[in-house]
């Protein structure tokens, strides 16, 4: 199972507690997740389903690769992911 | 006289007001939050908030209960994106992105059509629901039409529909306008268009494209309700009349102490009566020697005055944005609201104004709800 944790940020407008999901690859984790919670992909993705310009996602500590379709591979049983805002500016 | 409650639109939240409490204004809903369109459906009495957390993208919510709690309902969302097709590009040759940047404009259908309602947003996509904004549908005809390959943004990144006006007479009849792409008429709610607008110029483009109607920058696009075949508009390079709705328009030559502007709003009623804010155009963008004033032509824009009673200056720098002017059905009360958090009502045709605040956040949109 991956460890699904998302910017504290975000719960002030979505429910996004830290959860768990399983999946091969980083878009179909964050699927299953979105499943139960279906507001909570638009906040994280456009409607193109690529990761929003302002988002980023790491991956067990690396920064996601392919941004466009979120297929980097979830390889560890025990991954980590973190949905976070990619701040800029001051 | 009863004047309907106001609605405030701003970067940090969405304010309400009215005259029945002294004009104070009432806690905040969203606070925090960027709202960047607001309506109250008239049939239906919901109101609907339009919100942009950058990070977080484009939401909308919408309350049942005159505001006393809000509910996030689906946004309108954009195609996927054809691999094969060759990518939308703008008259500039920059590419217009699949994906909802901003929602720029709310509007009710008409009366007879139950809860539909419109929305106009940037990238230039126009979304209608059937349901109270349970679910959005594009307006294929639009977006897949090859002119639009001439919009673009004006002060935003890519073009936007601002203006969504439909015809109180005729149901089917809706006329949109566009940042950069002029005005679009639909006599078939949606199923086909025109490009109309014959009669405005933009110096912004090189000779031979100035008189293109595909290309003009409107900035605000009103209609009279009782006489739907005036129409009014303040464009990037002066303000228009048209006694057509919208297939031409003549120039309105002139004005002082400027013609540039975002807002224009004309009287329900009397159709030669229209409102618009001078701003210094349009590498500045501020008011005249810093004093904000409001002009009001009563005689179809051969002659206007500018009303300053009430309004700030020297050394005031408000800009009032297009959709932060606004007049109810007795076209006796105005409220203005600017992006240095100034907001203003008239309760006399605009000849002189009260202040709520000039401490606000920044207002995007502001309208007194439906009578």
């Amino acid at each position: 199972m991956t460890t699904v944790h998302f910017t504290t940020n975000l719960q002030r407008h979505v429910n996004c507690p830290t959860t768990q999901a399983e999946g091969e690859t980083v878009a179909e984790v964050l699927e299953k997740v979105f499943e139960k919670e279906p507001f909570l992909r638009g906040y994280v993705l456009d409607e193109q389903g690529a990761l929003r310009k302002h988002m980023v996602i790491f991956l067990n500590g690396m920064a996601l690769k392919d941004r466009t379709g979120l297929s980097d591979p979830v390889t560890s049983k025990d991954s980590e992911i973190f949905v976070m805002q990619a701040l800029s500016g001051g | 006289m009863t004047v309907p409650g106001l609605r405030i639109a701003t970067r940090k939240g969405l304010f309400f007001t009215s005259r029945d409490n002294g004009w104070k204004l009432a806690s905040p809903d969203f606070l925090g939050d960027n709202c960047s369109a607001l309506l109250q459906h008239p049939v239906s009495r919901a109101i609907y908030v339009a919100l942009d957390h950058g990070h977080f993208g484009v939401k909308l919510h919408r309350s049942r209960d005159g505001g006393e709690s809000y509910e996030e309902i689906p946004t309108p969302a954009y195609p996927p994106t054809d691999e094969n097709a060759e990518p939308w590009v703008d008259m500039m040759g920059r590419t217009i992105p699949d994906s909802l940047q901003l929602i720029w404009s709310l509007e009710a259908g008409h009366a007879e059509q139950g809860e539909r309602l419109w929305a106009g947003t940037i990238p230039g996509g126009l979304f209608y629901s059937e349901d109270g904004g349970d679910s959005w549908q594009l307006v294929e005809s639009l977006w897949n039409d090859p002119a639009r390959r001439k919009w673009f943004g004006g002060g935003m990144d890519f073009p936007g529909i601002h203006s969504i006006l439909v015809h109180p007479d005729k149901p089917k009849d809706i006329t949109i306008a566009i940042s950069c792409g002029g005005i679009w008429h639909s006599a078939d709610e949606g199923a086909s268009w025109s490009n109309i607008g014959e009669g405005m110029e933009a110096p912004y483009t090189p000779p031979e494209l100035a008189s293109d109607p595909g290309i003009q920058d409107v900035h605000r696009l009103a209609r009279c309700r009782s006489v739907p075949d005036r129409m009014w508009l303040q464009h990037h390079a002066g303000i228009y009349r048209s006694d057509d709705a919208g297939r031409s328009w003549q120039t309105i030559e002139g004005v002082q102490p400027s013609s540039f502007g975002f807002a224009a709003v004309v009287h329900p009623h009397r159709p030669d009566t229209a409102w618009f804010v001078p701003e210094i155009k349009d590498e500045h963008r501020i008011p005249a020697d810093g004093r904000v004033v409001i002009n009001r032509t009563d005689d179809g824009g051969d002659s206007f005055t500018s009303f300053s009673h009430g309004l700030p200056g020297p050394n005031a720098y408000d800009l009032v944005f297009r959709h932060a002017l606004d007049v109810d059905q007795s076209g006796e009360t105005l409220a203005m609201g600017s992006t240095t958090g100034s907001l203003w009502v008239s309760e006399d045709g605009g000849k002189s104004w009260e202040t709520i605040s000039n401490h606000l956040p920044p207002i995007y949109a502001l309208r007194f709800d439906p009578p």
